[in-house]
């Protein structure tokens, strides 16, 4: 009986796992960008990072529920890192300095997870928003290591795997972005739709209830949370090393909401999410920046506000509108798989 | 060494102003409100605008401050916030910092991004010396204004109908509502006394805290310190937290500029560890 409940869930979860014809349709679309715009590379490579970061977000926003006004705090770090590593020319290897920046992450990651583990969500955004604080008056504190206030200049980031240098076109750096996104995108959608992945769920929906069924709730958190500073880290690397450039405005509070918003665009709980958001979010920017370059921030603002007036449930609707597309198109394409049914209020 | 402690005061009484009106509507209707620092923002350039350009005297310019930011604050209240009560925090959080933003955009638009300073009259400017105590005149207004007001609101808060209809409510909603309160009216009043007190203590604390556009993030930070640390169901929290916090602070940057935003950062995250509940706060009920 119970093995064939395991046989059943194995198998519920790889029907959930299989990709929709619409996850190959976003890749070769990315894929194709990279040699149909090259004229657009600059800003693609910033989407890019941003979609990772807000990935990294949507990890503990959307599938373990954490409210983080701070994440820039490890995005901040993984920069720094990054930049440090190049300009003091203790790892020339830009692969290499990513994992490393996005490992030290990590460590502050799990290091602070145990404060988010206590208290209300207010509780959680002023503990997530001290620690970015924190950092970012540490970054300010140590000119002699960080620069200050003028930031880290006079950063030189080796070629790739020593082999493809970084252009000014920004060629190679987003194609270079592009693939970590996409591995660490792999690595991300395994983890999601792992047990663990199905038990953070759990979590999100109702830790007292999840704790019953045995599923140790702080641990499922802090691991999440860890492996959530590890993207930002990363994604903070990409931004240093791209522009050879790190400065105190990686830690700014309007980072970590301005990622927010870039999630809630998008839509929360799906891992597609943070990176639909970058691409809209990058590109509304550009194009707000260009009518009204000083006061852009006010129609962000205005977003933010109507996004939650109108409700998020109802912009997720869009979002939930081409997911049932694709769960037909994939039906079509194999009519022996059965449909997952989406439970309502899902995603959202 | 007692003029740091009393500018500590003054500043931490000072925040109190700002902050209260915070932290009655986070217990009242658990709103988690970020933008409250814009109506301390609005209440500074209101009587900037009042005192500087249409050369109204300083302490009719705070009068006026106050009661217009109190009618901005109902008018967003009916209008706007009453639509996010029953969202969820992350609604509530995304909605603010949205007025946030465009708070800081607009006023950065209308009246320029510089920092700017409120003239005050002369006979409130220098320092003069007490028992070998060096005490700025605007700093001693600042406490005794801030003080009077303090009493006030202890007093109708204890003693009068609607400060006990405001405690019930706090309490229990749904228990005050059965016992035929109304908690909307009592919010959108509280509502706007706590905008117009943080319009007073914006317009007040121009002196001491600048005023530009980014005012509302720069000092958001400190606000929900004071409403944290303080808990949301009494107002003496939030005053002993605002004294607590303002004194740090200034005896941090004096005694250690070099780590003085860590004081207050590391002093509120280990008060979240070890009371989440807030310093004063007795054990939530609920």
């Amino acid at each position: 009986m119970a093995s064939a409940l395991v046989a059943e869930v194995g198998r519920r979860l790889a029907t959930r796992a299989r990709w929709r014809p619409l996850e190959y349709a976003f890749w070769l679309a990315a894929l194709a960008s990279l040699f149909l715009v090259p004229g657009r590379h600059l800003i693609l490579t910033e989407i890019a990072w941003l979609a990772l970061f807000a990935l990294s977000l949507d990890l503990i926003l959307g599938y373990a529920g954490i409210i983080s006004l701070g994440h820039a705090a490890f995005f901040g770090l993984g920069s720094y890192l990054a930049a440090l590593l190049a300009k003091r020319g203790i790892i020339n290897e830009p692969v290499l300095a990513l994992v490393l920046s996005g490992v030290c992450a990590a460590v502050l990651g799990f290091a602070t997870s145990f404060l988010v583990l206590r208290g209300s969500d207010l509780t959680r955004l002023m503990v997530t928003l001290g620690v970015a604080l924190i950092m970012r008056e540490i970054a300010n504190q140590i000119p002699d290591i960080t620069g200050g206030a003028d930031g880290l200049q006079g950063v030189v980031i080796g070629p790739i795997l020593g082999v493809f240098q970084f252009d000014i076109f920004g060629h190679v750096a987003y194609a270079y972005c592009l693939a970590v996104l996409f591995v660490l995108f792999l690595l991300a959608r395994r983890v999601v739709y792992s047990p663990f992945g199905l038990s953070l769920r759990a979590v999100k929906g109702n830790p007292l209830r999840a704790a019953s069924i045995s599923i140790s709730v702080n641990a499922r958190l802090v691991a999440i949370y860890t492996f959530a500073a590890f993207y930002a880290g990363i994604a903070g690397a990409l931004l240093a090393q791209t522009t050879a450039f790190a400065s105190l405005d990686v830690f700014s509070f309007e980072r970590s909401a301005d990622l927010l918003l870039v999630l809630i665009i998008g839509g929360t709980g799906y891992l597609y999410g943070g990176l639909i958001g970058a691409v809209i979010f990058k590109l509304m920017q550009d194009w707000i920046a260009n009518l009204t370059p000083q006061y852009w921030q006010f129609w962000i603002g205005l977003v933010l506000v109507l996004i939650v007036l109108i409700g998020r449930d109802r912009i997720g609707l869009w979002t939930g509108g081409v997911r049932v597309l694709a769960e037909r198109v994939t039906r079509r394409l194999a009519p022996g798989a059965a449909p997952v049914p989406v439970p309502p209020g899902e995603g959202s | 060494m007692l003029t740091i402690l009393f500018d500590g005061i003054a500043y931490g009484m000072l925040l109190f102003v700002l902050a209260c009106g915070l932290s009655v509507t986070l217990g009242l209707m658990n709103f988690v409100n970020l933008a409250h620092g814009a109506f301390a923002m609005a209440g500074g350039y209101i009587t900037l605008i009042l005192v500087n350009r249409a050369g109204l005297p300083f302490f009719a310019g705070l009068a006026i401050a106050f009661f217009v930011t109190a009618l901005i604050g109902v008018v967003f209240e009916r209008t706007l916030y009453v639509h996010v009560y029953g969202k969820s925090h992350l609604d509530q959080v995304l909605f603010t910092i949205g007025l946030v933003f465009m708070a800081v955009a607009a006023v950065d638009y209308v009246m320029g991004s510089q920092q700017v300073f409120i003239q005050i009259p002369s006979a409130l400017q220098g320092r003069f010396e007490i028992f070998g105590v060096g005490v700025g005149r605007y700093r001693l207004l600042i406490i005794v204004v801030c003080g009077l007001l303090t009493l006030a609101l202890q007093l109708i808060l204890s003693s009068t109908r609607f400060g006990s209809r405001l405690r019930a409510s706090v309490d229990d909603a749904r228990v005050a509502r059965g016992l035929g309160v109304n908690v909307n009216a009592v919010f959108t009043l509280t509502f706007a006394a706590g905008s117009g007190l943080a319009g007073l203590g914006g317009a007040l604390g121009a002196e001491i805290l600048g005023l530009d556009p980014t005012f509302p993030l720069k000092y958001m930070v400190y606000f929900l310190i004071v409403v944290t640390v303080g808990g949301t169901s009494s107002i003496t929290g939030p005053f002993a937290a605002s004294l607590l916090i303002g004194i740090a602070d200034v005896a941090g940057k004096y005694y250690v500029p070099k780590f003085g935003a860590f004081v207050i950062y590391t002093i509120m995250i280990v008060l979240l560890i070890l009371r989440p509940q807030g310093l004063f706060a007795r054990a939530a009920g609920r």
